[in-house]
């Protein structure tokens, strides 16, 4: 580890943190309604796309109308998208004549796409057209984060609510995530990362003859502006198959920081609207802490593994950090904090591969996606996941004291520690069954790329990253008609059976009005919750996940380090 | 539930037109008058011909020229239409073999060079299409380069100063070196006629 290395990692951290508090403001005016000085601007177009989808942005929705349109809006979504990629072949834009995709790879880029997943059984630059690239999957990327933020919203609407049973309306709060939020930064991104050699164009591509008489083809395409929304949405979906490694996508030291930095942004400012829209800005400092918390330790973890090198390189007298799969102009500092902020969000975009990442970074990995994304998660969905370990440790709390618990005044009772257990419960379901199955069924192994217990953690990668909807890959594992079925499954499963339980958390939080808080009312602000919050999240994740874990990186690490190949 | 999927189809195909269309063409049109040049690919040319791109890396193999990293992209390397890594974990027999080849080989190329080759030449990269080698990379195909130009050493070595980019800022990234720019700069300092 160098100190330059530490020193990125540290100035990238604190323009977050500087741009948490303002833009944590902004959205809480945004979805309260209050006038933002981009309202001027975008008002009108608000107002037409409401006139023309027939909104009426004063309905108020109860949580099961709130989870009714979200699931009516991502059937639309994932019909739209399946239905563009079986056709593409005789749809305009596409100059390299693709041909449309098979009715199982087209089903499960669908649900990835609509998920926030990315989950990518295809190469991007041979696979997709121009207009299923901008008009498809970078649609989605908007919309399905737009979706994400529209849930935590909503979300702690229910937390923040006196008495009154509603969470707001679906459309308003999807449309203004999207014009408000998520369009702005993005255009700002797109014209940066162009600027840096990001290709913005819908040429064909094109041949070339280098000088040393070569053949060489260069890629085309409207990749500046899904580049920006790919890592804002925290969905990570490439436009080409080496994702952000390729300079194509990342080009640059300064595009690797802005990406990094887009894919923390979105969720550290929702603690601060957090914070504001249950009236206690410490609140919203107290989840930061602890997602950041834990965004510094799986990052140190993964740049001393990864700066350490790789012991079986070394015993040929080779020095150095692990390069194995890192772009030059990235490193091992740039390409350890890059997988850290997007295994921590429900990103999965990736500037280096995981796979060949030391068994100790991409147990890190791993455990990110394995702990729900919470570090600090991805955009909206990383806000309600950790609310739900909210939930679980004001219970234990309440517990250990012998207290009815309370979480900002409000009584936590039977129904809501079961919603956010059932929550809870869905990622240990949907990773360790089918991983289980993966390996026992010759279908599931026969698509390694790597053998011993690194192709058991292929596996194991597999169904924590669908299942958290993170996307990214220990890609080595390739795809089949086994893999496009089971992981769909995870991905569909890990995104609406952990929304709709939070909805009616929220919907039943809702209903409650708060009593004033009295001498012996736990502070969910005060640094000891943070640690009691990091305690839970940890042991729940350890004792889930741990057995499973210790067959594959952990077992891996010692193997390697006694001299073990496979 | 019908009234939400008519509320949905219609946001559906706004949104769509919003998003999927006119946002991207937007940043075209920008792009295209701000950074023509970036937007279109960062064409590399010579002598008005296009031989390049100066953000994706290509495959050399003259003992005249610099080469790039490893790549796993496509069979033969450096294929942009199948970028990716090798993806090989780290107690790979495959690439442990891979790594003392690429020894062998370099060893082999560069007779003159003593020490052991640095770890960017001996691993593929991420993309398969880097367009970079570190500053370490670049000195350790110096004296190669020198001797099959016939040129002095500190001509070469001048080269890779001249063309080493340091640090953006001071601390994002690595140092680095563009394997094409080298090499153009290269073919300036003795004619690529000479091939």
């Amino acid at each position: 580890m160098t100190l330059t290395g530490w020193l990125q990692a540290v100035v990238i951290f604190a323009v977050l943190i500087a741009c948490t508090k303002p833009l944590g403001s902004y959205m809480f005016a945004v979805f309260t309604g209050r006038r933002t000085w981009l309202t001027p601007l975008i008002a009108p177009l608000e107002r037409a796309l409401y006139r023309i989808t027939g909104v009426r942005a004063d309905d108020e929705m109860n949580w099961r109308q709130y989870a009714l349109a979200m699931l009516g809006f991502s059937f639309v979504g994932f019909a739209y998208l399946f239905a563009l990629l079986l056709v593409q072949g005789s749809l305009p834009l596409n100059p390299q004549h693709f041909p449309s995709l098979s009715p199982g790879l087209a089903w499960n880029t669908a649900i990835s796409f609509l998920t926030n997943t990315n989950w990518q059984f295809y190469a991007g630059e041979s696979t997709m057209s121009y207009l299923s690239q901008m008009a498809g999957l970078a649609w989605h990327n908007f919309v399905s984060a737009g979706v994400g933020i529209a849930i935590a919203v909503a979300v702690v609407r229910g937390f923040a609510a006196k008495g009154a049973g509603s969470l707001g309306n679906f459309w308003v709060d999807l449309t203004r995530a999207c014009l408000y939020v998520l369009l702005p930064i993005s255009m700002v991104a797109a014209l940066v990362l162009t600027a840096q050699g990001v290709p913005q164009n819908l040429n064909a591509y094109r041949t070339v003859t280098t000088i040393a008489g070569g053949k060489q083809t260069i890629v085309g395409g409207p990749i500046a502006s899904q580049e920006a929304i790919k890592e804002l949405g925290t969905n990570g979906g490439g436009y080409v198959n080496a994702n952000s490694a390729s300079p194509n996508e990342n080009p640059t030291p300064l595009t690797n920081a802005l990406e990094i930095f887009l894919i923390l942004l979105i969720a550290s400012g929702l603690t601060y609207t957090y914070g504001k829209m249950v009236g206690d800005t410490r609140q919203g400092w107290a989840i930061f802490a602890a997602m950041f918390a834990l965004f510094w330790l799986g990052f140190a973890a993964i740049y001393h593994a990864e700066a350490s090198g790789n012991p079986l390189v070394h015993q040929l007298a080779v020095r150095g950090g692990n390069m194995e799969g890192k772009e030059t102009r990235f490193g091992v500092a740039g390409s350890s904090l890059f997988i850290e902020a997007t295994t921590g969000t429900s990103t999965g975009a990736v500037n280096a591969s995981i796979d060949s990442f030391m068994p100790i970074g991409g147990l890190v990995a791993l455990l990110n996606l394995q702990l729900g994304e919470i570090a600090p998660g991805g955009v909206g969905s990383g806000l309600y996941a950790m609310l739900e370990f909210v939930v679980l440790t004001v219970f234990i709390a309440g517990l250990m004291v012998g207290r009815t618990p309370e979480l900002l005044g409000k009584k936590i009772e039977r129904r809501e520690v079961q919603l956010a257990i059932l929550a809870i419960l869905v990622t240990p379901i949907f990773v360790l069954i089918p991983t289980a199955l993966a390996a026992l069924l010759p279908a599931g192994s026969s698509t390694l790329g790597n053998a011993g217990p690194h192709g058991f953690s292929e596996i194991l990668y597999a169904f924590s990253s669908t299942n958290a909807n993170n996307g990214s890959a220990f890609a080595g594992l390739g795809g089949d008609r086994f893999y496009y079925i089971a992981t769909g499954i995870s991905m569909f499963f890990g995104r609406f059976f952990v929304a709709i339980p939070m909805l009616a958390l929220a919907g039943s939080l809702a209903e409650k009005r708060p009593v004033a808080a009295g001498a012996g009312t736990f502070s969910t602000a005060s640094p000891t919750f943070v640690l009691l919050l990091l305690g839970t999240i940890l042991i729940v994740g350890a004792l889930t996940f741990l057995p499973a874990d210790a067959l594959g990186p952990i077992a891996d690490h010692y193997l390697l380090y006694a001299g073990r190949t496979f | 539930m019908l009234k939400f999927l008519l509320v949905a189809l219609r946001m559906t195909a706004v949104t769509v037109v919003l998003l999927g269309f006119l946002y991207p063409l937007l940043i075209m049109g920008i792009a295209h008058l701000a950074f023509p040049a970036q937007s279109s690919g960062s064409f590399v040319r010579v002598g008005g011909r296009i031989v390049g791109s100066r953000i994706i890396g290509e495959r050399w193999t003259q003992a005249r020229y610099f080469h790039g990293r490893p790549s796993a992209a496509g069979s033969a390397g450096y294929d942009p239409l199948s970028t990716g890594a090798s993806n090989l974990g780290p107690d790979s027999k495959k690439l442990i073999a891979r790594v003392v080849a690429r020894i062998a080989t370099l060893r082999k190329e560069n007779p003159r060079e003593s020490g052991m080759p640095p770890i960017g030449l001996l691993t593929a990269s991420g993309s398969g299409i880097d367009p970079d080698i570190s500053p370490s990379d670049a000195r350790y195909q110096a004296e190669r380069i020198a001797a099959a130009r016939a040129i002095p050493l500190r001509r070469v070595l001048a080269v890779i100063t001249a063309h080493t980019k340091p640090r953006t800022f001071g601390f994002l990234g690595e140092p680095r070196a563009n394997v094409l720019a080298l090499n153009l700069a290269l073919d300036r300092v003795n004619g690529a006629s000479t091939r």
